[in-house]
């Protein structure tokens, strides 16, 4: 790659380096994502609050045979990943603001990605373990 | 590396005129942020129901304290108030309430909106719970 504005190789302006997919590399997909994911959680949220009041005041026990049933694991496991990937595309946003020394901010880009998955996973994992009833 | 060409930056916040919509615009990253962070209790809320009684009395023993609560209560108010300021830039990306009185009627209702849904829910949470 040659520099961008070095005399005699390329004719491109950094403008026109930057088109189409743009400076991510990666076009419009996080902000399509980014509201896919949003209408999704307004759509849960009416279910998500009932689940939340439907354990108010229970012991573990209650909760745990209230967050194994299939609709409401369901309604969790669907909030969880919508959740982890739209607060992933949102942090990354802050840190692209925010981060500007490149390797920084790679690695920032990087620690929210193990963060999100790990969360998310957790989560998953824990709601999975209460529906199979082991 | 090629050289940084040093362009005029844009002005930062203390800048300009406060305006509702500036205000708001923070507000909204600054409570998606977090949300970030709050997902932590909800993994560690899940992970214990998974475990068994003991951990679980461990995460009501936190939400039963003071300081416990009052997370869990800015947690809801910071969920409503994402959930109600996001929907107002769903209008936005619509291409709906650009002029100004509309985008201060918008603000003000994702504001007020957040914090009386989140009063609301606590009442209901209170009565359902018993304050549990």
């Amino acid at each position: 790659m040659s520099a961008p504005g070095s005399p005699g190789k390329s004719m491109r302006t950094p403008l026109a380096r930057v088109r189409n997919l743009g400076a991510s590399h990666s076009g419009t997909s996080d902000f399509w994502r980014q509201r896919v994911t949003a209408v999704a959680m307004v759509l849960l949220m009416v279910p998500a609050i009932v689940v939340v009041m439907m354990l108010l005041g229970r012991n573990q026990a209650g909760a745990a045979q209230i967050l194994g049933s299939a609709p409401i694991a369901i309604v969790m496991l669907l909030f969880i990943i919508a959740s982890a990937w739209h607060m992933k595309i949102g942090m990354q946003v802050v840190i692209e603001d925010y981060i500007h020394g490149e390797k920084l901010k790679l690695a920032s880009i990087m620690a929210n990605n193990f963060f999100c998955i790990a969360v998310a996973l957790a989560s998953i994992y824990a709601i999975l373990k209460l529906s199979s009833g082991v | 590396m090629t050289a940084r060409i040093e362009r005029p930056l844009s002005p930062h916040l203390q800048t300009y005129r406060w305006t509702l919509t500036m205000a708001l615009s923070i507000i909204h990253r600054a409570t998606g942020v977090a949300l970030y962070f709050g997902t932590l209790v909800l993994a560690w809320w899940l992970i214990a129901a998974a475990t068994g009684p003991a951990a679980y009395a461990n995460v009501q023993a936190f939400t039963s304290n003071f300081i416990g609560r009052l997370i869990v209560f800015g947690y809801t108010w910071a969920l409503l108030h994402h959930m109600l300021s996001g929907i107002r830039h769903f209008v936005w990306d619509l291409g709906y309430g650009f002029k100004a009185n509309e985008r201060e009627a918008l603000t003000w209702g994702a504001a007020i909106g957040g914090i009386a849904l989140t009063v609301l829910l606590w009442i209901v949470a209170y009565a359902i719970g018993g304050g549990r």
